[in-house]
């Protein structure tokens, strides 16, 4: 019947994975990303300072042998700092993605398989939740409880939610389409079975790449909100949060406002990447046609 | 790259929804998966998928006129939605809202106090009621931090935000549809390659991050503009306008690396067409067929984003704002937000939520202009 565009099939073979891997843009952003997890994985067990560490006799430092990027306004060692922000950005990354994943895609999925009102509702509702970007429920969310982490993992994670009810309910609407849902449901097999045997494997992989991008703009969000000084508090290190300070130290040490948006930029770059390659590496048709 | 394709067909099935008014008897036909990027296709999300439009024929007047009325419908749905909820979330959900504006130290004679003077002592239908008459007459009560009208200290506010915004679309719009253009009709050759990687290395920026690197270059170094604050109006508009080139700069330059891709995509894939292909054949130059035909039908999913982006500009100014200490909407946000000033707060966030619900009416009521496939069905 109808072919199948972007992403809609079942998760790859351990062959497409080694094809994947001579993939420029999925590997150059594997690369980056494994760099990241790699970071943050290393700030449990080491890292050069103890990044929450005061010096003000040595506030401002420019690197050097002991402090590799410099030190802070507060004399803290810039790389510590960095190397343990990476753990808080993959940290709301994925909450953020879990939150959205757990309740939009449960949505898209419902969506699919009840169609009429429940679609019309599931839908509607996305469309209501786009009108209130990250950054505005983050504001009504911390002028009620303050802001913290947990406000701006929140505000991202409802974000995400319409965004894979979407994706999940389009895709999952493609798989219902198909001849073999078709003779599943002639051999007696409920939506519900049909859902989670049929409809969700075979949309899997393209949630993985949404989920890439959403991690991408997760960490894009966290860092916007702690620089706003809605995200993550003092003395817990975030990218955001170390801009905010650099920012007020430009004069005097304009270098401190370079790490940590290079760090943010690295990432982020890092999973547009990996997800363009990856939709490249299933959707093949796609890359010839560029 | 291929983000781009996707986020293209996505916008594409943005408007089909426009066109495919009937579009049922397609149900059957290819309904593809685009992968979503909010950034680049909220459109999408805003309307939702249908088939792409090239499958779909002219929709007739009639059915332009109760898509708009059903359009006009889910405008005012949306609106009061989103104005129930910022009700719900800010005036209902913290209990008495005196005691989060006063604090855990306040005294109960003082709570009880402001209770009273913000009418808080009403059944929260009534002030929800009263809010909304208020909104629609242009009373929106007592700002409790300033002490003034909330009203006359936005719209003195939006003097900053909204040209702000304005700058940084127009700023968006010549550098993305320019720069997309030029890697459209370059495709796949060096011009192309750069243009890709610069938008791809623009969408990984954070906005506060390039804003705060071009205050490094222009502010601190080379020393052409300050590193913030803005003059005022009164001050001569020469000098306004200089205290927004930055921050409209920082805006527009992320923003411009979206709609380049969607630009650049649109053209491409309109370049494709058969008609583009009949009207090389009938002997016009390539130059013609850009500026004539392509140009047009590529336009309606550039015009999607770009009102999409117009959107979330307004909330992105809330941040260049607080980078470059602008007097605008943001600010306004935060002191209010510091000083728990919910009434403030409840007001700007109903004002930005709106914003991006009447843009994307706006952009849909547009389409109909725009589109020639629907201006030949107008006859």
């Amino acid at each position: 019947m109808a072919e199948l565009a972007v992403g809609v099939g079942p998760l790859p073979s351990a062959s497409a994975w080694r094809r994947a891997l001579h993939h420029p843009s999925f590997a150059m952003g594997g690369v980056l990303v494994l760099l990241l997890l790699a970071t943050a994985a290393l700030s449990w067990v080491w890292t050069p300072h103890a990044a929450t560490e005061i010096d003000i006799a040595h506030r401002l430092e420019l690197p050097s042998a002991r402090h590799w990027l410099g030190t802070d306004g507060f004399g803290r060692d810039v790389a510590s700092l960095l190397i343990v922000g990476a753990r808080n950005s993959i940290a709301v990354g994925i909450v953020a993605v879990g939150i959205g994943i757990a309740f939009g895609v449960a949505l898209g999925l419902l969506a699919a398989a009840r169609r009429g009102w429940v679609e019309e509702a599931v839908m509607r509702l996305s469309d209501f939740t786009f009108a209130f970007p990250a950054l505005l429920s983050a504001i009504m969310l911390t002028a009620i409880y303050g802001p913290g982490l947990y406000t701006s993992i929140v505000a991202i994670g409802i974000f995400n939610i319409p965004v894979f009810a979407r994706i999940t309910r389009a895709a999952a609407n493609a798989i219902w389409s198909r001849e073999f849902v078709l003779a599943a449901r002639a051999c007696g097999k409920g939506a519900w079975r049909i859902t989670i045997e049929h409809v969700l494997p075979n949309i899997a992989s393209l949630l993985i790449v949404q989920a890439t991008i959403q991690f991408a703009l997760a960490i894009l969000g966290e860092a916007a909100l702690s620089y706003l000084g809605l995200g993550t508090q003092p003395p817990q290190p975030s990218w955001g949060r170390m801009l905010n300070e650099a920012q007020g130290m430009m004069f005097k040490a304009p270098q401190l406002a370079i790490w940590p948006g290079l760090a943010i930029a690295l990432s982020v770059l890092g999973l547009n990447l990996m997800g363009d390659g990856l939709r490249d590496l299933m959707d093949p048709r796609l890359a010839r046609k560029r | 790259m291929a983000r781009a394709e996707g986020h293209l067909r996505c916008q594409r099935y943005a408007i089909g929804r426009s066109l495919s008014l009937s579009c049922s008897a397609h149900r059957s036909q290819p309904i593809r998966a685009p992968a979503f990027d909010p950034r680049i296709a909220p459109a999408a999300s805003l309307r939702g998928f249908a088939p792409s439009y090239s499958l779909v024929p002219p929709a007739t007047e009639s059915a332009i006129s109760l898509f708009l009325l059903k359009r006009l419908a889910t405008f005012v749905a949306t609106l009061l939605a989103a104005s129930a909820l910022i009700f719900a979330m800010l005036d209902i959900l913290p209990g008495n809202a005196a005691e989060v504006m006063l604090g855990a130290t306040a005294t109960p004679e003082a709570v009880q106090a402001l209770t009273v003077k913000l009418g808080l002592d009403r059944p929260p239908l009534e002030r929800y009621g009263l809010w909304m008459k208020g909104l629609a007459t242009g009373d929106l009560g007592i700002s409790v931090s300033y002490d003034t009208p909330i009203a006359p200290l936005i719209v003195e506010r939006l003097a900053v935000t909204l040209p702000l915004a304005l700058m940084a679309m127009a700023l968006t719009t010549v550098l993305a549809l320019g720069l997309g253009l030029y890697a459209a009709s370059h495709h796949n050759r060096p011009g192309d390659v750069g243009v890709m990687t610069a938008s791809q290395i623009g969408l990984a920026i954070p906005n506060f991050w390039f804003a705060i690197l071009l205050i490094l270059l222009f502010a601190v170094k080379l020393q052409w503009f300050s590193a913030g604050g803005f003059p005022g109006w009164d001050d001569g508009i020469w000098n306004a306008f200089k205290a927004l080139v930055l921050p409209a700069v920082a805006l527009a330059v992320v923003q411009a690396a979206i709609l380049a891709r969607i630009t650049r995509s649109a053209v491409l894939d309109v370049m494709r067409e058969d008609f583009v292909r009949t009207a090389r054949a009938k002997g016009l130059s390539r130059r013609a067929v850009l500026w004539r035909h392509v140009l047009r039908n590529a336009f309606v999913p550039v015009l999607t984003v770009m009102g999409l982006q117009f959107a979330s500009l307004l909330a992105g100014t809330i941040v260049a704002e607080n980078v470059f200490s602008l007097p605008g909407l943001g600010r306004l946000v935060f002191q209010a937000i510091a000083n728990r000033d919910l009434g403030v707060v409840r007001n700007v966030v109903m004002l930005l939520a709106a914003s991006v619900i009447v843009i994307n009416f706006l952009v849909d009521v547009l389409y109909v202009v725009v589109d020639p496939r629907l201006k030949t069905s107008h006859g």
